[in-house]
């Protein structure tokens, strides 16, 4: 089960998109996964054979559950050996899709047709008692001192036990405190409104982590658009339709390459330190219809000109709004954008999403009257914020940035 | 002082030497048993001892263990500081009444009147193709009895400082002497010299596992050590040295710093000296163990003769590094 999002903990796997024995080329979609926020289609990293599939659908199983074995093309040709799914199913899976009969525990066959008034005894769903968690003392004392519950856990010691080692990268990764509600408890089915539900809590939770963890610091410049419009409505007039560009492309671009400049804005916090990341994978805060937020990125998007940035951005709202996001669009940002300017307004100072540092926001274009040069003239302007965690840059650095952003934003065709 | 002189030697040469150095130390020291004098010892480590010291101090027994033990009981109650070879643990178990019912109990029979120090020698373990009636380790078993001190040299230093030390203890001491190690060469301090049999070594520190062992192990253990490093994993290795009493202070001490124990032992596996070892683990330091702790120890088979299956019953580098892996989290 990958983990497709930062505070992801567990995944319904919902559906098979492939067989054993069939051949997969790398970037295949393999299954459909449940998180709380959105079914995901799961990508598959390496070609190879799928030699079986260990998890059901409609189970839930905790991130880093292995679901299934492929045989990588580099592998040897190794005797199949039968592995069973190690990770215990929960109790009550949500049963999987309507069309699936909910499965029943068979009466013994030895028994004689149930006389017609008694119909209504049916046996109680079996409830399997909770797996004990296999934990070494030395964990389970870690845990405690951590103040950390063991469930959702993986261990990789032997046996599968927990170790020292699993609870300290859980505890960095920020698992949940032993009061928090097991996930089993949750909504009996996987309806639309439990799913909103759970990702408000999910968002709830990200949130409240950032405002509690972080010391933002704001910043907000108003930059001149009118090169930048310019430039897109002469080129879009020579674009066929589905290659013109939107604004928003060259507003992530000017974005991407301006972290150039400032790399302190573009990375991780985690474990009391800031880990800058080699590249700008740029999540883009995407509202969903009926409520709710998804923030997918786009990967190595210092690197993308600007017509990829645009084929993709559509495909990924595309994608988020159908409420199939795939693997590779959740993998995690390191540096996330949002723009509000849809919904009229002219500034957004958002809130960074842990573990990453920072937040660009764009507001609304709006025609402003401009001073240039002693003249006032209406021009389309936009004002771009930022968002920082002040533990990793200071003001200055921040200031720097936006003005990367629109030093960039001046010189559309260079970008 | 010439400690930074070092001398290429043998472990049979070492404990020559502890013997001919106890020889001239004291004169109350004796050798015997059986082939110990114009033979040179089965394992030759007595050779050239008869014509140094005489038959007086180097003495030929009859073929009877009972009988040679009783005597050097006899003669260490008489105020003399008898060793005692027995050929191998195999034949000790002639001796067994002797060793269990006297030497070890008669301080506490004579309330506290009587020492018996007496120092018992023998050849222990298998690996040289001598089949199931010449290669049991059997220290596990002694180890097991109150009223002995029970210490298995397992590198030069050891074999040419335990005996001394042995022979000073008020009462019996059985040294285990590992077949294999006899021919192990190295270098020893020219002044090597008497060394305590009361505690456990470090021979190799590393923080992911501790690898408890003694005797012929050792040299795997450490083998297996090396291997480990090589994938990133550093493996304490452990040397027991006393396998009674047991030095727990710091076998606890190590596993409290790795949190992982794996003991390699070639006595078999039940009721044996690994699981006191696992169960002293667990009673001490169970809140910081990481894994459960693993054994490798012999199959619980009459040792082979065939070659390959004598290799296949004993503790081997490449099992010892499996288990190491498998605690450490390793899958392989």
């Amino acid at each position: 089960m990958p983990s497709l999002g930062a505070d992801m903990e567990w995944g319904t796997l919902l559906e098979w998109r492939v067989r054993p024995g069939e051949r997969l080329e790398r970037g295949a979609i393999i299954a459909l996964v449940d998180t709380e926020k959105a079914e995901i289609e799961v990508e598959v990293f390496e070609s190879g054979v799928v030699e079986a599939l260990l998890v059901e659908p409609g189970t839930k199983v905790p991130v880093g559950t292995p679901l299934a074995r492929i045989r990588s093309d580099a592998e040897a040709v190794a005797p199949p050996v039968p592995t069973p799914p190690r990770v215990a199913p929960l109790p009550p899976a949500p049963p999987p899709r309507p069309p699936t009969p909910a499965r029943v525990a068979a009466p013994p066959p030895a028994a004689a047709p149930r006389p017609a008034a008694l119909p209504a005894a049916a046996p109680p769903p079996r409830a399997a008692p909770a797996p004990r968690i296999h934990a070494s003392p030395l964990a389970r004392r870690r845990a405690a001192e951590l103040g950390l519950g063991l469930e959702g856990i993986e261990g990789t010691g032997p046996g599968g036990g927990i170790t020292r080692e699993d609870v300290e990268r859980a505890a960095a990764r920020g698992a949940p405190a032993p009061a928090a509600a097991p996930p089993a408890a949750e909504a009996p089915a996987a309806g639309i409104p439990d799913r909103r539900a759970a990702m408000r809590r999910a968002i709830a939770a990200a949130m409240a982590r950032a405002k509690r963890e972080i010391p933002h610091y704001y910043l907000a410049t108003t930059i001149d658009l009118r090169p930048a419009v310019a430039w897109l409505e002469a080129e879009n007039a020579r674009r066929p339709v589905p290659e013109r560009l939107l604004l928003a492309a060259l507003l992530l671009r000017a974005t991407a390459l301006a972290v150039h400049e400032v790399p302190e804005v573009n990375g991780t916090f985690e474990g009391g330190a800031f880990r800058p990341a080699e590249e700008v994978h740029l999540g883009v805060a995407i509202a969903l219809r009926g409520g709710g937020l998804v923030a997918p990125a786009i990967r190595s998007a210092q690197a993308k000109p600007v017509d990829v940035l645009m084929r993709e951005l559509r495909e990924v709202v595309t994608r988020a709004r159908a409420g199939v996001l795939r693997s590779s669009d959740v993998a995690p940002a390191t540096l996330t954008v949002t723009s509000l300017g849809e919904q009229g307004v002219e500034a957004v100072f958002g809130v960074i999403h842990p573990p990453q540092v920072a937040l660009v926001g764009f507001g609304k274009v709006v025609e402003r009257p401009w001073a240039v040069e002693g003249l006032v003239e209406a021009r389309p302007v936009v004002t771009a914020t930022l968002s920082a965690d002040h533990r990793v840059s200071d003001g200055h650095r921040g200031a720097v940035f936006l003005s990367a952003i629109e030093r960039r934003l001046r010189v559309p065709e260079a970008l | 002082m010439s400690a930074e002189e070092r001398l290429r030697t043998t472990y049979r040469e070492a404990m020559r030497e502890a013997i001919r150095d106890a020889l001239r130390r004291d004169p109350r020291v004796f050798v015997m048993g059986e082939d110990v004098g114009r033979y040179g010892g089965c394992y030759a480590v007595t050779r050239g001892l008869l014509e140094e010291f005489g038959p007086e101090r180097i003495r030929d027994t009859p073929l009877s263990e009972s009988a040679f033990v009783g005597a050097g009981i006899g003669a260490a109650l008489g105020g003399m500081r008898p060793i005692v070879e027995i050929m191998t643990v195999n034949f000790s178990l002639l001796a067994l009444d002797q060793i269990v019912n006297n030497a070890a109990t008669l301080l506490h029979m004579s309330g506290g009147q009587l020492n018996v120090p007496l120092v018992i020698r023998m050849t222990t373990g298998a690996g040289r193709q001598l089949a199931a009636q010449h290669s049991h380790s059997l220290e596990g078993w002694y180890a097991h009895v109150p009223g002995l001190r029970i210490v298995a040299p397992a590198t030069l230093e050891d074999a040419r400082g335990m005996l001394w030390t042995a022979l000073e203890d008020p009462d019996p001491v059985l040294v285990f002497e590992h077949g294999t190690l006899y021919g192990m060469e190295g270098e020893l301090a020219a002044d090597a010299g008497p060394v305590d049999i009361d505690r456990a070594a470090i021979r190799r520190p590393g923080r992911d596992l501790s690898l408890v062992t003694y005797g012929g192990t050792l040299g795997k253990s450490l083998d297996a050590a090396a291997l480990l490093a090589s994938e990133g994993i550093e493996a304490e290795v452990l040397d027991l040295r006393t396998l009674r009493p047991l030095d727990s202070a710091t076998l606890l001490e190590s596993v409290t710093r790795t949190h992982r124990a794996v003991v390699v032992d070639e006595g078999w596996r039940s009721g044996s000296l690994s699981a006191e070892i696992s169960a002293r683990i667990m009673e001490g330091a169970f809140y910081e163990l990481d894994a459960p702790v693993a054994r490798v120890c012999s199959a619980e088979v009459p040792m082979p003769y065939a070659r390959h299956l004598e290799e296949a019953a004993l503790p081997q580098v490449a099992r010892i590094a499996e288990a190491a892996r498998a605690v450490v989290g390793v899958r392989g």
